[in-house]
């Protein structure tokens, strides 16, 4: 299989990408890892007339420490997010959700930003970094903006961001002492994308209750879908199993998820509720050595 | 055809087993399709062609990589190897060596993605349990239900790599 005919363009910088971006309009496309954009291309569902190449632009890779966040460049590959010591020590979360995407092979080529701009409802990032309460930084000719992770998602394959934006980072406010993140996710057999996943952030107080909570939800809607209900249901509460599974029988309420020839609607929310207390449970046990 | 001549093909700088290559492709060209028509390298092999199945797996820059799934071009100033590569002076890399001595295949298709991925598992993690193997592997799929030896050659090859250091 292979794409339709295309120019392509290596951009040197953001500000080269964005000029390139306003010069092609709807025509351009960017192209991060390619691990989402050129198998659509092959399938022709997406037929962009010109690629620009981020891969090309340096400065958009790593894991570092800013201030009070961890700042992952949008063009870090899943596999260095998966072994990345600061991700390990601060949000060992996300290293647990980069590390079950794909395969080996697509760890090594796919980037965060690609897949976060690319917002598929069967990915693994948009969960775990609306659980983590993430930023998403985009730039424009006008300059930088940044959205918050609950406004970022808007529907299936769609973000608040404008067509005349790039992401060029995702940053995570460093979580406080006491906390600990998790995700649990229910691979389809097949294809590897998400059924329901769910991720975690939990911070325990002193006398082992929960100060709080954010369980996002992935599987049950066309974006991540906080399980407000459990979050509510943690709030104060003693973090014993008894009480992380009452909170997680809560975790699909209101949902209404898409049924397909895998799984249905039920289904779904049900196995929400298994994998919402595996991810609490994880991210308690975290919690409480960290 | 004119539609062709409006996207100009575009130079790619790239190693290939050591060899310097100095090209000029279409934009579409995916690296696979590079390596084996244009350099005619056919040990890689296209199998799925929608990056599940791994039959395609070469090194970029040291890592395992789906290359039905990589432009050519995005190939530009890299270091690729192939499967072709692998052997040195007429000597089989230990995993080749593996799969030969634990019968890890039966038609061969999927071999070559097979035995990359397991190279690139044992430069990260030379001496992997059972699990860490099958986790490697996920992206590479053997139709003739061969994993039970396809796991025993790559430990065999990790086996044989401590060995001898």
């Amino acid at each position: 299989m292979f794409p339709a005919s295309f120019g392509y363009v290596a951009a040197r910088s953001v500000d080269e990408a964005l000029e390139l971006l306003a010069k092609h309009g709807e025509d351009g496309k960017i192209l991060a890892g390619g691990h989402s954009l050129i198998p659509a291309m092959k399938l022709r569902l997406s037929s962009p007339r010109t690629l620009i190449d981020l891969g090309t632009v340096p400065g958009l890779q790593g894991v570092k420490i800013d201030g009070g966040n961890l700042v992952i460049g949008a063009l870090t590959v899943h596999a260095d997010i998966a072994s990345s010591d600061l991700v390990r020590k601060h949000v060992p979360g996300l290293a647990d959700a980069a590390s079950v995407i794909g395969d080996m092979q697509v760890r090594n080529r796919g980037t965060i930003g690609g897949s976060v701009a690319h917002a598929d409802p069967g990915a693994d990032f948009p969960v775990i970094l609306t659980a983590l309460n993430a930023s998403c930084v985009v730039q424009s000719a006008a300059g930088n903006r940044t959205i918050a992770v609950d406004d970022f998602f808007t529907d299936f394959f769609s973000t608040a961001m404008n067509p005349n934006e790039i992401l060029t980072e995702i940053r995570l406010p460093l979580p406080a002492p006491s906390t600990g993140t998790a995700y649990a996710k229910f691979p389809h057999p097949a294809s590897g994308y998400v059924v329901v996943s769910a991720g975690a952030l939990i911070v325990r107080q002193a006398s082992g209750s929960c100060a709080t909570a954010r369980i996002a939800m992935g599987g049950l809607g066309s974006t991540p879908i906080r399980a407000t209900g459990t979050e509510q249901e943690l709030q104060g509460k003693a973090l014993t199993s008894q009480n992380i599974a009452a909170a997680a029988a809560k975790a699909a309420e209101g949902t209404d998820p898409v049924e397909d020839s895998y799984a249905g609607a039920e289904y779904k929310q049900h196995v929400a509720t298994v994998y919402a207390r595996k991810a609490i449970e994880a991210a308690v046990q975290r919690a409480a050595t960290n | 055809m004119a539609a062709e001549a409006e996207y100009p093909a575009v130079p790619v700088k790239v190693t290939v087993n050591g060899v310097k290559h100095d090209a000029r492709v279409e934009p579409r060209t995916l690296l696979v399709y590079f390596l084996r028509e244009h350099l005619n390298l056919t040990g890689t092999h296209v199998g799925c062609d929608t990056s599940q199945c791994g039959a395609c797996t070469v090194h970029m820059n040291g890592r395992a990589v789906k290359s039905c799934t990589i432009l050519a071009v995005q190939a530009n100033g890299a270091d690729v190897t192939t499967i072709e590569g692998l052997a040195k002076d007429g000597t089989l890399h230990p995993v080749q060596e593996g799969f030969h001595e634990m019968h890890g295949l039966q038609c061969g298709y999927c071999t070559p993605g097979m035995i990359m991925t397991g190279v690139h598992l044992l430069e990260t993690n030379p001496n992997p349990n059972d699990d860490e193997i099958k986790h490697a592997l996920e992206g590479n799929l053997c139709r003739c239900t061969g994993y039970v030896n396809i796991i025993e050659s790559i430990k065999w090859a990790a086996a044989k790599m401590k060995r001898e250091g």
